[in-house]
């Protein structure tokens, strides 16, 4: 159980590590081997075709900050749901169906309230 | 109970610890001393990483993987974005000050933060040795968290709430007819 | 020490495995793709063009990469490789085929079975969104940036609704474990209809749809809609540029088994066979890949025929129907096994 535990994150890790060094390794030597002939235009930032105007860090819309925001909530609640649905079946064994489903069913209602609310308020649609 | 150094290095596991903690540790010090915001952010990247690779080390699999998730895949992607769409400068060159009078409260705070974390630690734990070594179930965790912490747990949808609402107070248009 | 190697050469195994199928899988898509469209398709490197793909990765790898004067250049450089790496592990903890016994000892034909493999597939392809945003800041270029920030907006949009696409498949099986899931759907309805996970219908359908969007695959292709408008690669050349290709084929596979895996009962066959036993093994492996191949094939065909998404729809289709369907859908799930419990209501 614990070696089975630890092999599995060693492998993980290793992976990673591989992953990464053979992948960074192929990078390296592609820009060892392929040709280079830095200068002129090329190394300038795509803008159309013509020179580009201003820095290359603009502002963003905000409403990307609250499909954001609203990512980070539906995924906190996918994390507590998911929990929830393993153990509903020993909830219900234990004679506690209704309470399991009831306590959820509140915290689901919460947070769709909230999306209902952001569609109510307009900030998920483009003018 | 002690343990001396010689004991600490002959214990595989602490070499495990020392190779996720001290990288979590740089991470952590890059993040608050980097110039530019957008660098400060990917070092907290690995800083929560690291912290995710500790609870792995822990048997908390679901812990380091709600991290990994949550921290790492949605509320740095929310730091990120939120830096994008203010006019605070993201290129190369871009400076953050860290004057005097920043930092002095800052470093004040988080040793108190520290401080208050570490105490709770040592208070709650003492010199508790971990138990025979057992991969946390999920479900024993949701057996918990789905019966005596049920009401911190309603609780944290209403923060979230909250935290919702407060955005869209902040990007919706005012003049707009509500359809 | 045992470990250690066990795992070295579970890397090695799922390495070549997933190399070996992106070569075939960039070539069948452009001959199905050539088909759909009346076309011939590569048919020069090779029998039926079929070291197509070599040769293309070759040509990338030989062509110069440019490094954009504005660029943050070693941040510019992790992108590609940090849009490959999650798509790497994905694969760790899908099963290709049925548990072996050789000699007392049985090996699955899976990398690592986590508990929570679920969790572990969500964790591993939100990582997937800093790639974007990565490839786009550090480019420093106006249109890079603009494509990084749709881009992450549309991952993480229908990340959620995938997230939430998989609670019943949790209620339905009360594990989170991949193995365990697919051993759930080992039974069968009656006698013959296998008891797949795809009777949870909505599910399924929010999944594969969540898929192609996670995939950036069309008609959900918005980021890198080669035809009209720019996307985050846009300053990417050479073999950087190929990797961001390489770590999409990946994904499609990934998500076509994970579909199958999921909903369709993973290595399981709808019939049983009549093969020696020493040979056995390799029948849940072909059903695997069938199933997953088709799955592929299917991505392949919508490219094929649909056209793409205005981004605005996608964005509202993701939060206005597919998330608060999968919440409703998550709910009358609940009750039904409540019910399941204890009787309904009416009975």
């Amino acid at each position: 159980m614990l070696n089975q535990y630890y092999g599995d994150y060693l492998t993980v890790a290793l992976f990673i590590a591989v992953g990464a060094i053979l992948v960074g390794g192929a990078v390296g030597a592609s820009k060892l081997l392929a040709p280079k002939n830095p200068g002129g235009f090329k190394d300038v930032a795509y803008e159309s075709g013509i020179e580009p105007v201003g820095g290359g860090w603009n502002q963003s819309h905000i409403r990307y900050y609250i499909f954001a925001l609203m990512f980070l909530i539906f995924d906190v609640e996918a994390v507590f749901i998911f929990p929830w649905a393993i153990t509903l079946d020993a909830f219900q064994a234990a004679g506690r169906g209704v309470f399991i489903l009831v306590e959820m069913f509140l915290f689901i209602l919460i947070l769709l309230s909230g999306l209902l609310y952001a569609i109510r308020k307009g900030v998920l649609k483009w003018e | 109970m002690t343990v001396t150094i010689s004991e600490f290095f002959k214990e595989s596991a602490n070499w495990a610890f020392l190779a996720i903690a001290v990288p979590t540790l740089f991470a952590g010090w890059r993040t608050v001393t980097s110039n530019n915001i957008v660098r400060a952010v990917l070092y907290l990247v690995v800083s929560l990483g690291g912290t995710a690779g500790l609870f792995f080390m822990l048997g908390a699999e679901f812990v380091g993987w709600t991290v990994v998730l949550v921290y790492i895949g949605a509320v740095i992607i929310l730091f990120l974005i939120g830096i994008m769409i203010t006019r605070a400068p993201l290129g190369q060159e871009a400076d953050l000050s860290h004057a005097m009078n920043v930092k002095a409260p800052a470093a004040l705070l988080s040793t108190v933060v520290f401080g208050v974390i570490t105490w709770a630690m040592i208070d709650a734990f003492g010199n508790n040795m971990i138990p025979p070594f057992e991969p946390t179930a999920t479900s024993d965790l949701s057996l918990l968290l789905f019966d005596r912490f049920v009401i911190p747990f309603e609780v944290v949808s209403f923060v979230l709430l909250a935290a919702l609402i407060g955005g869209i107070a902040i990007a919706r248009q005012d003049e707009e007819v509500v359809s | 020490m045992t470990v250690f190697i066990e795992a070295a050469i579970k890397v090695a195994v799922a390495f070549v495995f997933i190399m070996l199928t992106t070569l075939v899988l960039v070539w069948a898509e452009r001959k199905w793709v050539s088909d759909l469209q009346n076309r011939i398709g590569p048919d020069r490197a090779g029998p039926f063009g079929i070291l197509q793909t070599l040769a293309d990765g070759l040509k990338a790898f030989f062509k110069e990469s440019i490094r954009p004067t504005q660029s943050i250049y070693l941040l510019y450089l992790v992108a590609p490789i940090a849009a490959l790496i999650p798509a790497l592990l994905i694969f760790l903890v899908i099963p290709i085929g049925a548990p072996i016994e050789i000699g007392g000892t049985t090996y699955t034909l899976q990398v690592m079975d986590l508990n929570i493999g679920l969790l572990y597939v969500l964790a591993v392809s939100s990582l997937a969104v800093y790639a974007i945003t990565l490839a786009g800041w550090s480019s420093g270029s106006k249109y890079p940036l603009l494509g990084a920030v749709r881009a992450s907006a549309q991952m993480i949009s229908y990340e959620a609704a995938m997230g939430l696409a998989l609670v019943p498949v949790v209620l339905l099986t009360s594990t989170t474990s991949i193995a365990g899931i697919v051993d759930a759907q080992q039974g069968t309805f009656g006698s013959f209809i296998p008891a797949w996970n795809i009777v949870l219908i909505p599910s399924f359908i929010i999944f594969l749809i969540a898929g192609f969007a996670e995939t950036n695959r069309p008609p959900f292709d918005l980021v890198e809609a080669e035809s009209e408008i720019v996307g985050y690669h846009t300053e990417y050349s050479g073999f950087a540029f190929a990797l961001f290709f390489l770590a999409e084929y990946i994904n499609v596979f990934n998500m076509s088994a994970l579909t199958v895996t999921l909903f369709l009962g993973g290595w399981a066959g709808p019939v049983p066979s009549f093969l020696p036993t020493w040979i056995q093994w390799l029948v849940p492996v072909f059903w695997f890949l069938l199933k997953t191949w088709a799955f592929v094939f299917l991505f392949v065909w919508v490219r094929a025929t649909l056209p793409r998404m205005r981004y605005d729809k996608l964005m509202t289709f993701g939060w206005k129907r597919l998330i608060p369907v999968s919440l409703a859908w998550i709910i009358l799930c609940a009750v039904a096994i409540g019910f399941r419990e204890f009787g309904a209501p009416w009975s």
